[in-house]
């Protein structure tokens, strides 16, 4: 097998996914991976369902994963954590912050929010690790970091050490914002330890 | 990663690739997955770049620019070489100066479109050499490969990308700079440039003999490459759909298009000949398979492999083997999560008045095209860029009186400048009852926020010349001009009606820029927040589907505990960290249970 590691991430148009799709991708080239990652802009980016899809190995032909062949999904928004369980196996990990943004049918009282979507995940087998990167995001004294704060969790499923994706956010984040993205990545990773 | 390799996108990959090829010159319109291209070219010295008002104008400065001796570039989305198609297949008669090449993207699946067209067909039907790259690597070694054959063959290239190409990040590696040997010219050579039926009959055979030598060329390239394995099954296929394949059959023996037009006929009927079984596989249309098959070459396409949609490994690996077919996880019934205007967004004003109004609303390409889906869905046709307004003329002529007052097309600023202009031309010339709302956000918002020809920057975000679009739309014979604040719902929803109410055609101009804008972003927001004991449940504020904004529901023991009716249903709550401040919701308020932060 020439890809060992296919990781998705999902959320909603504006979470930040690209940035931490990033700092992944940039750990894992530093480590020496082939890596390829495929996003989609323009329209599905207006507050919609998004992900961002990363593969690396030896060599990487195909930018995206095969569904059930997702061995992380790091999802940014509880919903979107189950929407994509077609993608996962058993056995996959799944790193889901647990807050709740609205969709248009559930804000105007349409429908409601579904009840226990993470226990749906779990009886399929998979891993699941709780994140309230919103929270935490606050903390760190910036809410905008929670993407941050999930790739500080994602950061123990990697086969990069912490200080890799630490660097990658000092060389690759912009000065001003460098110090809330560290303090991000740290509570990312103590809470999902 | 090695020393000095570079992680790009392939629009990120295929800039540098012109840039490495000593482009001068650089014309196109924001499509995606298109736009990053011109954008990250922009930044490279040594290149001029513009956003032209549209995709044909964008083709034929790059044409002017060859002719003059520089290798010029241009680049648009799918449906833009619909209306580039025009100067494209007249560019083929003319052939070239300094290399010309045209970058094309597809969006199979429609991520961001509103069609699924295979732009090879037009390679085929203008006669024109394309180069079709499977990554961004290799995308930007086709561009360079691109202006070399435009003037080896003097002839513009094509080069074309998809979703997954374009906004696929992967490894690249710096090259060589290249140049043209090519000069400055302002040389006449009427028989070459000046095609007049005369001179056209002319380059029509000159256009037959290059296609043969570029058939000729296509056997040698080395971007037409073999790669031999196990021989029962053979594959032909170009593009990202060369990747499912090495990754779903890597024993096969493959032969991997890089250049998609010309075919190489004796390379496919040697491969043919060399495997078992042959298999094409390709997305969106059949090209490669009907012209295999019409050498006379049996092979299997899409009678297994899908022609709508996107390929991926999975799919391509059951279509040829369906046992393979894997047992995937249950997806959950889950609410939907459509995109939405963002919180703030000029647009959901006019849209929320429309949907209170008993009117059509023809519709057109942009961020606003949203407005189209529920809880607002007020827009009731969307065809192409500057349809709104020609749409809305043809059935004011169709329904004639029956239409008076009832008539509304939507468009922004950038689609009206790139193709709605000439539809108001028409319906002030022909007489039309219909009013026109140009939604002004001072950006092309959709694709990213680009400038445009009435925003005031160019492309670098330097000062240039801001249309004044009242003006434009005087110069063109409209006299019931109004302009309105979309943020203030009520008082624009009175100049609506009104305009509604008058005879001719009427155009509303509704300005307020989009809540991504740079200097939007910058400016400190003051959120409103909810006076929660007022709201009475009407719900005026939350149908206007504002991601800011949302419904609470109560049972009435909730309702009485917080103080309201039993019979209040719910309240309606901001969320101050999404909320933007641009108080439409405020405007619809009557309940005074809605205030500015800290007012």
């Amino acid at each position: 097998m020439t890809v060992t590691g296919n990781i998705l991430f999902s959320g909603v148009g504006g979470q930040g996914i690209l940035l931490a799709s990033e700092i992944t991708a940039y750990a894992l080239l530093e480590a020496g991976y082939d890596a390829k990652k495929s996003e989609v802009h323009g329209m599905a980016q207006r507050g919609g369902s998004v992900t961002a899809q990363l593969r690396y190995g030896n060599k990487v032909y195909s930018p995206l994963i095969e569904p059930g062949k997702a061995d992380l999904l790091v999802a940014f928004e509880l919903m979107e954590a189950p929407r994509y369980l077609p993608y996962l196996h058993a056995g996959s990990r799944v790193i889901v912050n647990t807050q709740k943004i609205l969709p248009p049918s559930v804000a105007t009282g349409m429908t409601s929010y579904p009840e226990d979507l993470l226990a749906a995940v779990r009886a399929c087998d998979i891993h699941v690790v709780e994140i309230d990167a919103f929270a935490l995001a606050r903390e760190a004294g910036e809410v905008k970091a929670a993407n941050v704060v999930m790739v500080g969790a994602l950061s123990h499923f990697l086969p990069v050490d912490a200080a890799a994706c630490e660097s990658i956010i000092n060389t690759r984040v912009p000065e001003r914002f460098r110090e809330v993205n560290m303090k991000a990545f740290a509570a990312g990773r103590a809470a999902g330890a | 990663m090695k020393q000095g390799a570079l992680w790009f996108s392939g629009n990120e990959a295929i800039a540098l690739g012109a840039h490495e090829a000593g482009v001068k010159v650089a014309s196109g319109y924001p499509g995606t997955p298109s736009t990053e291209v011109m954008e990250n070219l922009s930044r490279y010295e040594g290149v001029y770049t513009e956003w032209a008002p549209n995709e044909k104008v964008g083709l034929e400065v790059a044409i002017g620019a060859s002719f003059a001796g520089v290798r010029a570039f241009a680049t648009m989305k799918h449906v833009g070489l619909n209306v580039a198609a025009d100067p494209l297949f007249t560019a083929a008669y003319t052939g070239v100066r300094g290399g010309l090449v045209i970058l094309v993207s597809d969006d199979p699946e429609m991520h961001s479109s509103q069609n699924e067209q295979d732009s090879r067909n037009y390679a085929f039907a203008a006669k024109l050499p394309m180069l079709d790259p499977s990554d961004p690597a290799e995308a930007k070694e086709f561009i360079k490969l691109a202006f070399r054959i435009s003037e080896e063959f003097d002839t513009p290239v094509l080069v074309r990308t998809t979703t997954r190409i374009a906004h696929v990040k992967g490894v690249i590696e710096r090259g060589e700079m290249e140049s043209s040997s090519v000069e400055l010219t302002m040389e006449k050579d009427p028989q070459k440039l000046v095609m007049l039926p005369g001179h056209a009959r002319m380059r029509r055979v000159v256009l037959e003999e290059r296609m043969a030598k570029l058939r000729a060329y296509a056997e040698t390239t080395e971007c037409n490459r073999i790669e031999e394995g196990d021989r029962s099954r053979g594959f032909i296929t170009s593009s990202v759909s060369y990747l499912y394949v090495k990754e779903a059959f890597p024993e096969a023996s493959v032969l991997k298009l890089g250049m998609c037009w010309p075919l190489p006929e004796e390379k496919i009927r040697a491969f043919a000949d060399s495997v078992d079984e042959l298999i094409v596989v390709e997305e969106l249309d059949p090209f490669l398979e009907n012209h295999i098959k019409a050498m006379g070459i049996a092979c299997k396409g899409q009678e297994c492999v899908p022609a709508i949609g996107e390929l991926n490994t999975a799919i391509v690996r059951t279509a040829i083997d369906p046992d393979s077919a894997p047992e995937l996880l249950p997806a959950p019934q889950l609410p939907m999560r459509p995109p939405n205007m963002c919180a703030g967004c000029p647009h959901r004003g006019i849209f929320y008045n429309l949907s209170k109004m008993k009117v059509f609303v023809s519709g057109d390409i942009g961020c606003y095209t949203l407005g189209a889906l529920p809880p607002l869905a007020a827009m009731d046709s969307c065809v192409c860029m500057g349809a709104a307004v020609t749409v809305a003329h043809g059935m004011s002529k169709a329904l004639g009186e029956e239409g008076n007052g009832k008539l509304v097309s939507v468009i922004g600023d950038s689609t009206f400048i790139h193709s709605g202009i000439t539809g108001l031309i028409n319906s002030v010339y022909n007489g039309s009852s219909s009013l026109l709302m140009i939604l002004d956000n001072r950006i092309t918002a959709m694709t990213g926020q680009q400038n445009n020809p009435a925003s005031g920057y160019n492309i670098k975000g330097e000062a240039a010349n801001s249309i004044d679009l009242e003006q434009l739309c005087r110069a063109v014979g409209v006299t019931d001009i109004s302009v309105v604040n979309p943020h203030e719902i009520p008082e624009a929803r009175k100049v609506m009606k009104e305009a509604l109410e008058r005879d001719g055609v009427s155009v509303i101009i509704a300005r307020a820029p989009c809540v991504l804008l740079p200097e939007m972003k910058r400016q400190t927001v003051v959120p409103y927040v909810n006076k929660l004991e007022n709201c009475t449940g009407c719900r005026a504020c939350v149908g206007l589907g504002c991601p800011a904004i949302s419904w609470q529901p109560l049972t009435s023991e909730e309702a009485v505990a917080r103080g309201y009716r039993e019979k209040q249903k719910g309240y309606a709550l901001i969320n101050e960290v999404q909320c933007n401040g641009c108080g439409q919701c405020l405007t619809l308020c009557k309940f005074d249970a809605i205030v500015r932060k800290g007012e």
